[in-house]
């Protein structure tokens, strides 16, 4: 990257560098003629580039997420912060919210998953609650050949490193395999964080002269760029994006955990607003957090920890170092954070102020490198209202039903349980810790997780479900069936469903088949909300998931919670005794089509 | 009495030894940062799971040079219990507490699981309410579980009958499929599975409470009380 630190504004133009990194040619004079009126500097095409992204700016996807229903009386907080909030009575909150980390983890898998698990922990702590629970929806192929093994090996994990050694509990999830996934595994990360609703917290920066703090581990040159990254589309002749996947490190992030919250529940009056810093790491966290308060901001680049040396202002701003937080404390108070800090063991420093008006200005090396307006940055991305077309092969469609020819049914059913989607999956969940907080009352491999609040007679019912095979059929339907499919496992543990996260994982957006399943896989969510009352509060939108062109089935991933009031009611998955009585709620049609038996 | 719970910079189970001796065990209990230097005001030391110092380098290597880690020594000298589960018998063997070390699991995995397990010996201070021989239920979580100590050292700890708890199905690779070994005197004891997990019916095992009160009984009844 050190030789392209050199490029000159006139050099970025001319070769149309800006392309490589993501923009578009209209993007581009958007930003020289419009926003800057002017040509922008490398670190700021950069800071653009990162911000501008699908992942930051969500500029495919917003026409169609607010089409979601977010709005019911038991939303705190709906999307926007870094997760959602839902009231659960007697002063508590859950917040809960899933990330994708698909593309890192089709190139580097084991630190894929990882980072992937500390990027939604993050999300979580900074709300200011506790998590309390990881769930994993995985999409794999079946393991066939030697390179499908290696990823569900490391994908696995790299969850199991993460989550176990930081101490929260892997409780549940769901696992699928089909090989619309060979080269491009789906890794869906939730957690659910438990708070005290007086503990709310802002990703905001408010207040003029009040500092800005960095915490956590060192910036180094890992994940420059990540964002335009994930948002980027893979084919076999880019194979080696290696430098792209970050490196997580969970001690760290125990640690940045636990002082955080210290910072939350005891130091409520310094602070200010806090952010994790995630995708587009320092600019996304830092702009997000000025443009929300209405504020400007001042960074001094050469004050932020380093991990390397002679780091260009662009690396510093687009990395995804892992394990890293940004905090707004009132001015006068940053030595009692910064104290708090280093009694745990952590980097943390005072890198720049809240200032009057509405720029983003970096300094590095005593000179000027940004100046921008900072509501260009978070903001100010084009909005893309893309074009939909339905699908070839769902106009080809059969209009029948497939018919599955049984001759021996006992042999059938026998083989139907050992398809790996419907085997039992403890082979992965067996490496996870699920106990870890002595609060899980039900473990994997029922319906639903359970985990009991300490001290009260609630618990909280935890899954995930899609079925990709019913969206490439009919994706309206198939996002109605995931949400339902989850509400029947809350219900069946003897909880009331509150709300959903998801995560939409789906092709590329700029082809018309492939937005139509996005846009009909929303509508579908949204139905289905509506009916079972359950608003969303968060979500994650990965895109362009296609290798050589041909995208994955769509999977928008739906992670539920629900309460259950009264311990007792808690109920498990297996028959309990001789001569109990087996029911069949609900009709049972001929409903084959997508079916594990079709694919058998 | 009045328990220690040390915890360490990446300590993950501290809060769940407190919870389960403040809610279930009904005794006093505090956290005690590895900071701290000194232990006299407790009447047992409870090094918990997790992942100190991240496990880099070897499991419990660092934690082991932890200021606290004298202190658990002259304690541990004066014949007064101290007990460490998963990370924390990775500590005690890691500080010569405890004879051998605990290697990565066979298969190389962590593994997440409830456990039956042996009482081998049921006249420790931790085990009086046990009865010998008895199957018990406990959760294990571990990656690095495998205890390992050479045949000298293993006919040493069953002379002295020091083996205290084993596997009835080895999970993890453990010679002589041991759970939990003590010191020669009896007042230093580590294991791998967690009793801290097991102390609540709702959790799916109560197996762990027998530990904690076996342990509390024979405080009080050497006068090693502190109230």
């Amino acid at each position: 990257m050190s030789e392209t630190a050199a490029l000159t504004p006139e050099t970025i133009q001319t070769t149309k560098y800006y392309q490589g990194l993501g923009l578009t040619d209209a993007e581009y004079q958007l930003i020289t003629t419009k926003i800057l009126q002017r040509l922008p500097t490398y670190t700021e095409i950069g800071l653009y580039s990162g911000m501008w992204s699908e992942h930051c700016s969500y500029k495919n996807s917003k026409p169609v997420l607010k089409k979601f229903w977010t709005k019911a009386k038991q939303v705190v907080e709906g999307p926007g912060e870094g997760a959602g909030i839902i009231d659960i009575g007697d002063n508590q909150g859950i917040v809960f919210k899933a990330e994708s980390h698909n593309h890192p983890s089709a190139v580097e898998p084991f630190q894929g998953a990882t980072t992937g698990v500390g990027g939604i922990l993050r999300d979580i702590f900074s709300m200011g609650a506790r998590p309390i629970a990881l769930l994993d929806s995985l999409r794999f192929s079946e393991p066939k050949t030697a390179h499908d093994k290696y990823l569900i090996n490391q994908i696995v994990a790299g969850i199991a490193a993460y989550g176990n050694c930081i101490g929260v509990p892997t409780v549940g999830g769901d696992t699928a395999f089909d090989a619309t996934y060979a080269t491009n595994p789906l890794v869906n990360v939730m957690c659910v964080g438990l708070m005290d609703l007086t503990n709310r917290e802002k990703g905001q920066a408010t207040g003029v002269g009040n500092s800005i703090i960095y915490v956590g581990a060192k910036t180094g040159r890992d994940g420059i760029n990540g964002a335009s990254f994930a948002s980027a589309q893979f084919d076999s002749k880019h194979k080696s994006q290696r430098s792209a996947v970050q490196v997580g490190d969970p001690f760290t992030e125990k640690l940045v955990m636990e002082a955080c919250l210290d910072v939350i529940h005891k130091h409520q009056d310094t602070l200010v607003g806090i952010q994790d810093m995630g995708a587009a790491g320092l600019v996304s966290s830092s702009a997000e957090m000025a443009s929300k308060a209405g504020s400007g901001m001042t960074l001094n680049l050469d004050l932020v920890p380093q991990r390397e040396a002679n780091m260009t202002a662009f690396e510093l701003m687009l990395s995804e170092s892992q394990e890293r937080m940004l905090l707004c404390i009132k001015a006068g108070s940053e030595n009692e954070i910064l104290d708090l800090f280093t009694d745990y063991g952590l980097t943390a420093a005072v890198i720049g102020q809240v200032t009057t008006g509405h720029q983003y200005q970096l300094s590095h090396h005593g000179q000027i490198v940004a100046d921008v307006p900072v509501d260009s940055l978070a903001t100010a991305a084009p909005v893309y209202h893309r074009e939909k077309a339905v699908p070839e092969h769902i106009l080809r469609q059969a209009t029948t039903q497939f018919s599955p020819k049984i001759t021996e049914p006992t042999q059938i059913l026998k083989q139907m349980l050992q398809q790996l989607t419907i085997a039992s999956k403890k082979m992965i969940y067996e490496t996870y810790d699920t106990q870890v907080q002595t609060n899980t009352v039900v473990r994997p491999g029922s319906d639903a997780a359970v985990v009991r609040i300490r001290h009260t007679d609630k618990a909280l019912a935890m899954t995930t479900d899609v079925n990709g095979r019913y969206l490439y059929l009919d994706p309206y339907v198939g996002g109605e069936i995931a949400v339902a499919e989850a509400a029947r496992n809350i219900v069946a543990t003897g909880g009331v469903p509150l709300g959903i996260t998801d995560c939409l994982n789906f092709g590329n957006p700029t082809k018309p088949d492939q937005f139509y399943e996005l846009d009909e896989a929303v509508m579908g969510m949204t139905a289905a909300c509506k009916v079972f009352n359950t608003p969303v509060i968060s979500g994650n939108v990965s895109l362009n998931n296609e290798f050589n062109d041909v995208a994955i089935y769509p999977t928008p991933m739906v992670g539920m919670v629900g309460l259950i009031k009264g311990l007792n009611r808690i109920t498990t998955q297996n028959f309990k005794q001789v001569n109990d009585k087996v029911y069949v709620v609900g009709q049972t049609g001929n409903d084959f089509n997508g079916t594990e038996i079709q694919n058998y | 009495m009045k328990f220690a719970v040390v915890a360490f910079p990446g300590s993950n189970c501290e809060m769940d030894l407190v919870y389960a001796i403040e809610d279930v065990v009904k005794e006093q209990v505090e956290l005690v940062p590895s900071t701290a230097t000194d232990l006299s005001d407790y009447g047992a030391v409870l090094l918990p799971g997790g992942f100190s110092y991240g496990d880099y380098l070897r499991s419990g290597a660092i934690a082991q040079l932890a200021p606290i880690m004298p202190a658990v020594k002259r304690f541990a000298a004066a014949g007064k219990p101290v007990l460490g589960i998963c990370n924390g018998f990775q500590i005690l063997t890691e500080a010569r507490l405890l004879p051998g070390s605990l290697q990565r699991n066979q298969e190389s995995k962590f593994v997440c699981k409830v456990a039956d397990l042996v009482v081998t010996n049921d006249q420790t201070r931790f085990t009086t309410d046990y009865q010998a021989q008895q199957t018990i239920q406990l959760p294990i979580a571990h990656g690095d579980g495998n205890y390992y100590c050479d045949p000298i050292t293993l006919a040493e700890l069953r002379k002295n009958n020091q083996i205290i708890f084993t596997y009835q199905n080895n999970p993890n690779g453990s010679v002589a499929a041991i759970a939990g070994i003590s010191n020669r005197q009896g007042n230093v004891l580590g294991m791998m599975p967690h009793p801290e997990r097991a102390v609540e019916a709702i959790l799916g095992s109560t197996s762990g409470r027998e530990l904690f009160s076996s342990l509390v009984n024979s405080v009080r009844k050497r006068g090693l009380i502190h109230e």
